[in-house]
C-alpha cells in the first residue's frame, strides 16, 4: 500500500467520512429536497404557489395554530407533572432514584404506536371518551420523560450548598425554592422544552389514534398531503414546521449560553 | 449572671453519621464578640461542629442554645446566624449586588435601606466597584470578598467562618487574615472560624479550640496552646515540637532521651510515663562542651528565612532545633534545654486495651479476629476479659493480606526515636502502634498482634 493511502485510511480524520456520508444522504439531501418541492409546482416550475396556498387557507392556518396550542399545553402539563418527579428523584438516594428513573424510562423501550393503543384501550376500559383530553393525555405520557430527565439532572448536578446558603440567608423552604433551586434548574427546564415541544409540534400518529382522527393535528396534515402525492404542498408544510421549530431552538439556544449547564439530553 | 456572657452553649453535643460518631460529647462556650477557632486535621468534626451551629444538621444528642435560648431543631433560616461557605457558594445567576441583597431582600427591607447597607459592606470588603458583576467572572479572593459582604451584611450576631480562606493562594491568604481581623474589630460580632491551618488559628483568634477524633482535646488562649499544650495531639499539630516518651521520676525530674533532665512539674506521681514536649526554638545549642545535657551530631541544617533548623542526632534520637547561628552538618554540638521548657502531659493511654473474649486456654478472641496468647489459666471459655496489648505489640504489614486485619493510618507522631501511630482497624477500633518504619497518613496496612506481647487482664 502506498504511504499517502495509508495515511489517508489510518489518520482520524478518515473516521469521519461514513458520518459524513450518512448526513449528507439522509439529513441534508432531503432537506434540500424538500426546499426543492417546496418552491416548485407538480411540473417542478418555480413557484411561490404551495406558500400562498396554505397562507390562503385559514383551515390550514387554524390547525397549524392548533396544533402549536396543543404542543403547548402538553409542554406546560409536562413541566407540572415533571419538576416534582424529578424534584423528588433528585432528592432521592442514589440507589433508589436509579430505580425510579428507570421506573419512569421503562416505558419508552414500548414502541409509541403500541403504547398509544395501549392508551386507547384503557380510555375504552374505562369509558372515557377519546378526543381533546385523550390527545392530550397521551402527550404528556409520552413525552413526559424527556421532562424529566434534564430537569432531574440539573436538579442532580446542583451544588447543594446554594441551598445551604439561601436557608443561611434567611429563606424558607418555598423561598429557596422559588429564589434558588427554580432559577438555577432553568437550563434543565429549557432542555426540557425543547425535548417536548419541537416532537409534539409535528406528532400525527398520537392525534390519530387517540382522537379516531377527529382533532387533526400539523403533523397529521402534512402526512396527509404526503400520502396523498401532494409533495409540493407538503414539503412547503414541513418547511414552515422546520423555520418555526428553527426560530424556537435560536430562542432558546440564547439562554444557554449563559448557562454552562444544559445538563439535559439535547 | 455568667451565662448572659455567652453567646452559644453548646452542651454534650453528640452526632452520628451511620455508624461513624463524628462528634462525641462536645461542649463547648463561647463568649459575646469572642473571635473563636476551631482547628483540627480534616476529619476531626470541626465542620460538622460549625454546620450544627448553623443548622445544617440536627445533633444525635445533646443541645445547642444562642443567647440561653434552645435552638437544637431551630431551621437554618430563622437562627442569628450567618455563614461564610469553604466553596463560597455564590448565586450563579444572581450578580454580586443581588447575591449580597439575596439576604435583605427577604427581609423586606426597603430598597434604599438595602442599598446603603450593601455599598457598606462592599465597601468593609473592599469591592466597591464590582457591584454589577457576574460572580463567574470574579477570582477566588473576590468571590470570598463577596461571600463574607453577604454573610455580614445581615448583620448577624455570630458569623460562622468554614475555611473560607483555604482555597485562597498564600500572599493572598496573609492579607485576608489581617483584614478578617480587622472586620472582626470593627463589626464587634462573634466570629466561629474553622481551620486546619494552626497558624492561621493563632494569629486570628482569642481563643482556640483544638479537635481530634470527634473531641475536643483543648480549649484556650494561642498563647496557652503553644507554651502548654495539654496533650501530645495538641504539642505536635501546634507548631513544631520535639516529643519524646519519658518517664517522671518523681517531682520536677523527668527522664528522657535516657537522661534525666530538672523540670518544674509536679504532681504526675513517681515513675509514671509521660509525654515531654520540647519547642525547637527552646533548645540551646553551642559547640559541644561540657556544660551540655545532651551531646550530639548535627545531621542537617535549613536556612529558614529568620532563623535555622537543624537536626541533632543524639544515640538514636532526633531533636529538632531552631537557632540564629547555623552548625554545620558532622559538628559536634552541645544542647541545654532549661526546666522551664520541658513540658509534660499525661500520656492518654499507656497501652492498647481490647475488649475481649476467651476462646480457649491459648486463643483468645478481640478486634474481631482469633489470636493465640499465651497460656491462660482458670479462666473459661468464653468469658469476656479486657486484652492489653502494648504498643511495641503490634506490628504493620506494607501488605494487606500479611495481617490478621487490615486498618488505615490516621495519624502519626514522631517520637524522636520511634513514630507513634493511630490505626483504624476495619474493626472500626483505633490500634496504636510505635513503629520504627515511616508510613503515611491513610497508607492501608496489615496489622499483627505479636502472641507473646498479648496479656489478659481477668476481669
Amino acid at each position: 500500500m502506498n504511504r499517502k493511502l495509508s495515511v489517508l485510511l489510518f489518520s482520524r480524520k478518515a473516521w469521519v467520512f461514513p458520518y459524513v456520508a450518512f448526513a449528507a444522504l439522509f439529513i441534508v439531501l432531503p432537506l434540500l429536497l424538500i426546499v426543492g418541492f417546496a418552491f416548485t409546482d407538480e411540473t417542478g416550475a418555480f413557484t411561490f404557489e404551495n406558500f400562498s396556498n396554505f397562507f390562503a387557507q385559514s383551515e390550514a392556518i387554524h390547525i397549524f395554530v392548533y396544533s402549536i396550542g396543543i404542543a403547548i399545553v402538553t409542554t406546560v402539563f409536562c413541566i407540572l407533572l415533571g419538576y416534582p418527579a424529578a424534584w423528588i428523584l433528585s432528592q432521592s438516594d442514589m440507589n433508589r432514584s436509579q430505580t425510579l428513573v428507570m421506573l419512569f424510562i421503562l416505558p419508552m423501550w414500548v414502541n409509541i404506536l403500541v403504547r398509544t393503543l395501549a392508551t386507547v384501550a384503557l380510555f375504552d376500559f374505562l369509558r372515557i371518551p377519546l378526543g381533546e383530553g385523550a390527545l392530550i393525555f397521551g402527550m404528556v405520557y409520552n413525552f413526559i420523560p424527556f421532562m424529566i430527565y434534564p430537569i432531574y439532572n440539573t436538579l442532580q448536578k446542583m451544588d447543594k450548598g446554594y441551598i445551604e446558603a439561601a436557608q443561611d440567608l434567611g429563606a424558607a423552604p418555598w423561598q429557596v425554592f422559588l429564589k434558588v433551586v427554580l432559577p438555577l434548574s432553568l437550563p434543565g427546564i429549557v432542555s426540557g422544552i425543547m425535548m417536548v415541544f419541537m416532537p409534539t409540534i409535528s406528532t400525527f400518529a398520537i392525534a390519530e389514534i387517540l382522537t379516531l382522527n377527529n382533532i387533526k393535528l400539523f403533523g397529521t396534515t402534512i402526512q396527509e398531503n404526503i400520502n396523498n402525492s401532494m409533495w409540493n404542498y407538503g414539503a412547503a408544510l414541513s418547511l414552515i414546521m422546520l423555520l418555526f421549530i428553527g426560530i424556537t431552538s435560536i430562542f432558546n439556544s440564547d439562554d444557554k449560553e449563559h448557562s454552562n449547564e444544559g445538563g439535559g439530553l439535547w | 449572671m455568667q451565662t448572659e456572657n455567652y453567646i452559644i452553649e453548646i452542651n454534650q453535643i453528640t452526632k452520628v453519621f451511620g455508624e461513624k460518631t463524628v462528634l462525641d460529647d462536645i461542649s463547648l462556650k463561647i463568649k459575646r464578640g469572642e473571635f473563636v477557632t476551631i482547628l483540627g486535621p480534616s476529619g476531626c468534626g470541626k465542620t460538622t461542629l460549625l454546620r450544627l451551629i448553623a443548622g445544617f444538621h440536627a445533633p444525635t444528642a445533646g443541645n445547642i442554645s444562642i443567647n440561653g435560648e434552645d435552638i437544637t431543631l431551630v431551621p437554618p433560616h430563622k437562627r442569628p446566624v450567618n455563614t461564610v461557605f469553604q466553596r463560597y457558594a455564590l448565586f450563579p445567576h444572581l450578580n454580586v449586588y443581588d447575591n449580597i441583597a439575596f439576604g435583605l431582600k427577604l427581609k423586606k427591607l426597603t430598597k434604599q435601606q438595602i442599598d446603603r447597607k450593601i455599598k457598606a459592606s462592599l465597601r468593609m470588603v473592599g469591592m466597591i466597584d464590582y457591584e454589577d458583576r457576574d460572580v463567574d467572572s470574579l477570582s477566588g479572593g473576590q468571590q470570598q470578598r463577596v461571600a463574607i459582604a453577604r454573610a455580614i451584611v445581615n448583620e448577624p450576631e455570630m458569623l460562622l467562618l468554614d475555611e473560607p480562606l483555604a482555597a485562597l493562594d498564600l500572599k493572598m491568604r496573609k492579607d485576608m487574615q489581617l483584614e478578617l481581623k480587622e472586620m472582626h474589630k470593627n463589626l464587634g460580632i462573634t466570629f466561629v472560624y474553622v481551620t486546619h491551618d494552626q497558624e492561621e488559628a493563632l494569629i486570628l483568634s482569642d481563643t482556640v479550640v483544638v479537635m481530634s477524633e470527634g473531641k475536643i482535646q483543648q480549649i484556650g488562649s494561642p498563647t496557652d496552646i503553644y507554651n502548654e499544650p495539654i496533650n501530645a495531639f495538641v504539642a505536635n499539630f501546634i507548631g513544631d515540637s520535639n516529643l519524646f516518651d519519658g518517664l517522671m521520676l518523681r517531682d520536677k525530674q523527668v527522664r528522657f532521651c535516657g537522661v534525666d533532665f530538672e523540670c518544674v512539674d509536679e504532681g504526675f506521681g513517681e515513675g509514671v510515663p509521660v509525654d515531654v514536649v520540647v519547642r525547637p526554638e527552646d533548645l540551646y545549642i553551642f559547640p559541644t562542651s561540657d556544660a551540655a545535657q545532651l551531646t550530639g551530631t548535627v545531621q542537617s541544617c535549613l536556612f529558614k528565612g529568620v532563623h535555622y533548623e537543624m537536626t541533632v542526632l543524639y544515640n538514636d534520637y532526633e531533636i529538632l532545633v531552631q537557632d540564629y547561628h547555623p552548625y554545620q552538618p558532622g559538628q559536634e554540638v552541645g544542647l541545654i534545654i532549661k526546666p522551664a521548657d520541658i513540658h509534660i502531659m499525661r500520656k492518654e493511654r499507656m497501652a492498647n486495651v481490647f475488649a475481649g473474649k476467651i476462646v480457649d486456654d491459648r486463643h483468645v478472641e478481640f478486634l474481631g479476629r482469633t489470636f493465640e496468647c499465651p497460656a491462660i489459666s482458670g479462666v473459661e471459655a468464653g468469658t469476656t476479659v479486657r486484652v492489653e496489648v502494648p504498643f511495641n505489640g503490634i506490628t504493620l504489614q506494607a501488605n494487606e493480606e500479611d495481617g490478621t486485619l487490615v486498618g488505615e493510618v490516621q495519624s502519626i507522631l514522631y517520637k524522636g526515636d520511634h513514630y507513634h501511630l493511630n490505626v483504624l482497624s476495619d474493626w472500626d477500633e483505633q490500634v496504636y502502634v510505635d513503629t520504627n518504619d515511616v508510613w503515611d497518613n491513610g497508607d492501608r496496612v496489615g496489622i499483627r498482634v505479636v502472641g507473646e506481647k498479648i496479656k489478659i487482664l481477668t476481669p
